[in-house]
C-alpha cells in the first residue's frame, strides 16, 4: 500500500470521529427519565398521560392552528370532556410549575421550544 | 442492449428515490397522531357575525380621560408594551382630524371637529392590502371579516406594514417584554421580530365578550354585524352621518366614524 | 474549474482576506442584530423598511442587467460581447446572492424563512420574488458554468443550453418587474403607486448595472490586462447612455404627473425628498439634489461621442452615473415611499452605524463571490487562449 502511514491513521481517526455518538454514549451515565412535578389534586390530563407525553407537541401545534386560524377554541377530548384551547389558561392552570414540569424534561432532552417567548408562564414561576 | 440496461437503471433509481422519499414523508407525518375520537369545535359562548364592524361616535368622546381609558383597556389586556421611541407599538391610539382623515374634505371645517382627537385602530378592511401582500398567510381575513395575525408564522418581513394604508401595524423591533409593566397572565405577549395589530378582540368574541375598547367606551363605540340591518352598528349608521378613512382606495374599512 | 481558486497570486489572496475582514465586521454587527433585533437599525414604525430592502432592490437591478450583454450577443449575434458575457453572468450570480442576504438580514424572524415555501401564498408578490430570484440564480449559474466549460475545452456549448440562455433573457426582465410590483401595488404609498414603476426599475437597472460592470472591467484591465475589446466597451456605453436617458426621462414623467395634476398625495414625497415637507427637511434633501445634478452631469458626459469614447473620461462618467442611480433607487425610492407616512406626517429615517456595517458586510461578501468567480473565468480564458 502506498502512503500507508498516512492512510491508516487517517482511517482510524475518521472511524473514531464517526462513531463518536456511540462510544460517548457508553461513557456517559445512562439517561434517566426526569422526575416531573405533576399537578397536585388533579388525576387526569385532557388525554391519557402516555399520549400526552408522546404527542403534546403535536396537540399544541394543532391547537394553535385550530384556535387562531379556524376559530375553534373548544377541544372535545376522546373521553367527551370539553376543554378551552389555551396553553396559558388551560394547560398552565394545572401545570403551574413550568420549571419542574416543562423545563426539566426539555432540558434533559436538549430541546428549546420558544413557546415562552410570547406565552406567559404562570406567576411565581419566573 | 447496454442503452436499455442504462435506461432501466435510471428508471429503477428514480423509482427507488421516489419510493424512499414518499415513505420518509409518510413516516414523518405518521408519527404525530391525533387522539382517536377527539374533535375541535367553536365554543358554546362565542359571538358570531357575517361581517364584524365598529362604529365610533366621536361626539361622545371628549376628554383625554375617555381616550386614555379606552386605550388602557386595550393595551393592558393585550400586553401591548409602551415603548417611548419611534419603534413604538400601538393597537389603538388617537390623532388629529387632518392625520386621521387625510383627504381634506372641507377646508373650513368647524374648529371643534378639526381640533378634536380621533381614535385610530386597524380597520379590518373588506379588501385588506396587508393580507394580499403577506407571503406566509401569517395575516389573514377570517370568514367573519376580522383581519388577524398568526404570530407563530410571521417571518417579520414587514411587507404588511408597507401595504397598510392606515398605519395600523407595529413591528417588534426588539423584545417587547422589558417595556411591559404589568403582564396580563391570560394573554400572550409577543416576541421580537413579529408584526402585531388590533385583532377586534377575536379572542374575547370567542368567549362571548365584546371588544375591550367597546366595553370601556361607555357606549361611544358600537360593535356588531354589518350584514344584519338590526345590529347596533347598522342602526347607528342609518341614523347618523358617518365617514370612513381613505374611502377612495377601495379597501372598504370596517371602522366607521360618526362626526 | 473550481481548482482555479486555489492557484492565485498573493495579491488575490490579500484582496480576499481584506474583503473577508470587512465581511466579518458585517457578520459581527449582524450577530448583534440577531441578539437584540432590528431595534439596532434606524427603522421605525413609520419607516418600516430601510437600507436593507433598498439595497436588495438596487442589486436586483444589477443582477438583471446581465441581460444587456446576453440579449445583443444571442438575439442579435453581436459577437463582440461574447468575450465579456461570462463576467456579466457571474456578476449577476453575486448580485442575486447579495439580494438574498439583504432579504435575510431584513427579516425579523429569519429562522422562519422556510414559511414562505411551507405556506405558499400566490397572492403575495414576495412569493414570486423569491421564486424568480432563485430561478435567476440557478439559470445564471448553469449557463455561466456550461459555457465556460465549453470554452475551456474549445468546443461549442451544448445545444440545450440555448434554451436556458433565451430563458435567462426573459427571466432577467421578470426579476426586476416583480421587484417593482412589490412596491407598485400598494394603495397607500403615493410615491410607489405608479404604473411606470417597473419600467423605471428596468431603465435604471440597465443603466447602473452595466455601468458597474464596465467600471469593474476597466479596473480588471488595469490589474490583469484582460481586454474586452474597445468596440464592446463602446457599444455597452451606448446602451448605458440610452438607458440612463430613459431613466431620467421616466423620473421627469413622475414629476410632471405629480405637479401638473396638483394632487397633494403625489406631490408630497417628491417635495419631501427635494425640499422637505411640512417643515421637516431631512438629510436626504442634499443627497437627492446631488443625485439630480450627477444624473444630468453623467448624461452630459455620455451623450457627446467625443467624451463617451474617451477612455479617460468614461470611468468618471460611469462612476457619476452609478452614484446618481444609487441615491435615486437605493435611498430616495424607499424613503420617499414611507415619507410622508399614512397620516401625512413626517418621520425621518437615518440608517444607524450597525445597519451600515451589515450592509457593507453584504457588499463585501458579494465582492468576494464576484472575485472568486471572475478569477475562475479569467484563468479559464487564459488557458483556452481567449483572454
Amino acid at each position: 500500500m502506498y502512503n500507508g502511514k498516512y492512510i491508516i491513521p487517517g482511517i482510524v481517526i475518521f472511524v473514531g470521529l464517526f462513531t463518536f455518538p456511540f462510544w460517548s454514549n457508553l461513557l456517559t451515565p445512562k439517561y434517566e427519565r426526569p422526575q416531573l412535578a405533576l399537578p397536585a389534586g388533579q388525576k387526569e390530563c385532557i388525554e391519557p398521560a402516555e399520549y400526552m407525553r408522546a404527542e403534546h407537541m403535536h396537540i399544541l401545534d394543532v391547537w394553535r392552528d385550530q384556535a387562531l386560524r379556524e376559530g375553534k377554541r373548544a377541544y372535545v377530548a376522546s373521553n367527551g370532556k370539553v376543554w378551552d384551547i389555551s396553553l396559558q389558561n388551560t394547560c398552565m392552570k394545572c401545570h403551574t410549575n413550568k420549571a419542574d414540569f416543562c423545563d426539566k424534561c426539555h432540558n434533559s432532552n436538549s430541546v428549546n421550544p420558544y413557546c415562552w417567548d410570547c406565552h406567559v408562564a404562570p406567576r411565581g414561576n419566573q | 442492449m447496454s442503452t436499455t440496461r442504462r435506461q432501466f437503471l435510471k428508471i429503477a433509481g428514480l423509482a427507488a428515490f421516489g419510493l424512499g422519499t414518499s415513505t420518509a414523508l409518510d413516516a414523518a407525518t405518521a408519527d404525530a397522531k391525533d387522539m382517536e375520537g377527539a374533535k375541535y369545535d367553536v365554543g358554546g359562548k362565542h359571538l358570531a357575525a357575517k361581517r364584524w364592524a365598529m362604529v365610533i361616535d366621536t361626539r361622545k368622546l371628549e376628554s383625554r380621560e375617555d381616550f386614555e381609558r379606552i386605550i388602557h383597556a386595550c393595551h393592558s389586556i393585550h400586553n401591548v408594551p409602551s415603548i417611548p421611541t419611534k419603534q413604538e407599538i400601538k393597537w389603538i391610539w388617537t390623532d388629529k382630524y387632518d392625520h386621521v382623515f387625510t383627504d381634506d374634505m372641507s377646508q373650513h371645517l368647524s374648529p371643534a371637529v378639526r381640533e378634536k382627537d380621533y381614535l385610530l385602530l386597524c380597520n379590518h378592511c373588506e379588501n385588506p392590502p396587508c393580507v394580499r401582500v403577506c407571503p406566509t398567510k401569517a395575516t389573514f381575513k377570517r370568514a367573519d371579516g376580522i383581519v388577524v395575525m398568526d404570530y407563530h408564522r410571521c417571518i417579520g418581513c414587514r411587507f404588511c406594514m408597507a401595504g397598510c394604508p392606515y398605519g395600523a401595524r407595529s413591528f417588534n423591533f426588539g423584545d417587547p417584554r422589558p417595556y411591559l409593566k404589568d403582564v396580563n397572565p391570560a394573554f400572550p405577549t409577543r416576541m421580537r421580530g413579529v408584526v402585531e395589530k388590533c385583532t377586534f378582540c377575536s379572542e374575547r368574541l370567542e368567549v362571548g365578550l365584546l371588544p375591550a375598547c367597546v366595553e370601556a367606551s361607555n357606549g361611544a363605540i358600537l360593535f356588531g354585524d354589518l350584514d344584519d340591518p338590526n345590529s347596533p352598528v347598522r342602526k347607528a349608521l342609518a341614523e347618523n352621518f358617518s365617514i370612513r378613512r381613505k374611502p377612495s382606495i377601495g379597501t372598504q374599512p370596517g371602522v366607521y366614524y360618526i362626526v | 474549474m473550481i481548482e482555479k481558486v486555489l492557484k492565485g497570486s498573493p495579491a488575490f489572496y490579500i484582496w480576499l482576506l481584506f474583503l473577508g475582514g470587512i465581511a466579518s465586521l458585517g457578520v459581527f454587527a449582524y450577530i448583534f442584530q440577531l441578539k437584540y433585533g432590528l431595534t439596532i437599525t434606524g427603522m421605525s414604525r413609520d419607516v418600516s423598511w430601510g437600507l436593507y430592502i433598498s439595497q436588495f432592490t438596487y442589486f436586483v437591478g444589477v443582477a438583471a442587467s446581465a441581460v444587456m450583454l446576453v440579449l445583443p450577443a444571442y438575439f442579435h449575434h453581436y459577437k463582440k460581447f461574447k468575450k465579456m458575457i461570462i463576467l456579466g453572468e457571474f456578476m449577476a450570480i453575486s448580485a442575486v446572492l447579495m439580494c438574498m442576504l439583504f432579504i435575510v438580514t431584513d427579516m425579523g424572524q429569519p429562522q422562519r424563512m422556510l414559511n414562505v415555501i411551507l405556506h405558499p401564498t400566490p397572492n403575495s408578490i414576495m412569493f414570486y420574488d423569491m421564486m424568480v430570484l432563485m430561478g435567476y440564480l440557478f439559470i445564471n449559474a448553469l449557463v455561466g458554468w456550461v459555457t465556460l466549460e465549453a470554452e475551456r475545452h474549445d468546443v461549442e456549448p451544448p445545444k440545450w443550453i440555448k434554451f436556458f440562455i433565451y430563458l435567462s433573457v426573459v427571466w432577467a426582465f421578470s426579476i426586476h418587474t416583480v421587484t417593482a410590483f412589490l412596491y407598485a401595488g400598494l394603495p397607500g404609498r403615493h410615491y410607489w403607486l405608479t404604473a411606470i414603476m417597473a419600467a423605471r426599475f428596468l431603465s435604471s437597472a440597465f443603466a447602473s448595472g452595466p455601468a458597474i460592470l464596465l467600471l469593474l472591467v476597466i479596473a480588471l484591465r488595469r490589474l490583469t490586462g484582460f481586454d474586452p475589446g474597445r468596440e464592446a466597451i463602446q457599444t455597452l456605453t451606448k446602451i448605458i447612455t440610452y438607458a440612463m436617458a430613459i431613466n431620467v426621462f421616466f423620473f421627469l414623467l413622475e414629476v410632471f404627473t405629480a405637479f401638473y395634476s396638483g394632487m397633494p398625495g403625489h406631490q408630497h414625497p417628491l417635495t419631501f425628498l427635494f425640499v422637505g415637507h411640512d417643515g421637516h427637511a431631512s438629510w436626504v434633501v442634499g443627497w437627492m439634489w446631488t443625485a439630480a445634478v450627477l444624473a444630468i452631469l453623467s448624461l452630459c458626459l455620455l451623450i457627446p461621442p467625443q467624451f463617451r469614447d474617451n477612455e479617460r473620461v468614461l470611468p468618471w462618467a460611469l462612476g457619476i452615473l452609478v452614484i446618481a442611480s444609487w441615491i435615486d433607487k437605493g435611498l430616495g425610492l424607499l424613503i420617499g415611499g414611507f415619507t410622508p407616512n399614512p397620516f401625512e406626517t413626517v418621520t425621518i429615517y437615518t440608517p444607524t452605524f450597525p445597519e451600515i456595517l451589515v450592509t457593507v458586510g453584504v457588499y463585501a461578501i458579494g465582492l468576494m463571490v464576484l472575485s472568486v468567480l471572475w478569477k475562475i473565468a479569467l484563468d479559464v480564458k487564459k488557458e483556452a487562449g481567449t483572454f
